[in-house]
């Protein structure tokens, strides 16, 4: 069997709307043979906390879609966030969409390997105790020898 | 209808579940055996012959089975 395709992901952000890319393109492309690595940099750190709190709003993100138009005064209201976050994640529910947790364990399984930026964690004074244990830690310079190799390398 | 030696029930599950799935139930099995994948996802019709091209497994058959889509895999 010829040598697998590898695919890199550099995960920057943080919030409920931009967790799902990187898993679903990393968890397809493992099921699919690839050889893949995620590093987690920025707010990507928050997808590899232990326990999850994502949270997504529509303030400074004009294109997600709503039910009703509310003038974005409305949307910074106390709550507002927490209304939408909920609203979203009772729709990924509804249409049978897979939580991060879910994905992120199934990526796991399917031996995506999953990199903490160390110098983010430092950065942000957080311990390795926030994290899942079965995570690497490492900086950019590692990264780049399994993504100068990889045939695709995504930035998100 | 072609016979089948396992079968995952991977209705109601979306896009990519369905192919993360199979590709753990194939990880199990034995070379030349067959899976049967149930899928109501709409993408899983064009998901599951890319899946097989790309993991170098065949795929036997696909069908619709009433509201369900059915494909049968074989682990080469």
């Amino acid at each position: 069997m010829s040598e697998p395709k590898k695919l890199a992901i550099i995960a920057t952000k943080g919030s409920l709307d931009w967790a799902y890319p990187p898993f679903i393109l990393a968890s397809t492309a493992a099921a699919l043979g690839y050889e893949v690595q995620i590093f987690f940099t920025f707010y990507g750190l928050e997808l590899l906390r232990k326990k999850l709190d994502l949270k997504v709003t529509s303030l400074g993100n004009p294109a997600m879609p709503m039910p009703v138009d509310v003038p974005v005064m409305l949307q910074a209201l106390p709550g507002m966030q927490f209304f939408m976050t909920h609203m979203m994640k009772k729709k990924l529910k509804e249409k049978n969409v897979a939580s991060i947790e879910q994905l992120r364990e199934l990526s796991q399984e399917a031996e995506v390997k999953l990199i903490a930026c160390q110098m983010t964690v430092d950065l942000f004074d957080y311990t390795t105790d926030d994290f899942l244990d079965d995570i690497d830690y490492a900086g950019a310079a590692t990264f780049f020898e399994f993504a100068g190799e990889a045939d695709i390398t995504l930035y998100i | 209808m072609s016979m089948f030696d396992h079968e995952l029930d991977a209705s109601n599950l979306s896009c990519p579940l369905p192919i993360l799935k199979a590709r753990k139930a194939l990880s199990t099995m034995e070379s030349g055996h067959t899976l049967r994948v149930l899928t109501t996802d709409p993408g899983s019709q064009k998901d599951f012959p890319a899946f097989a091209h790309q993991t170098g497994h065949t795929l036997v058959e696909s069908t619709e089975e009433g509201d369900k889509f059915s494909f049968v895999i074989r682990k080469n």
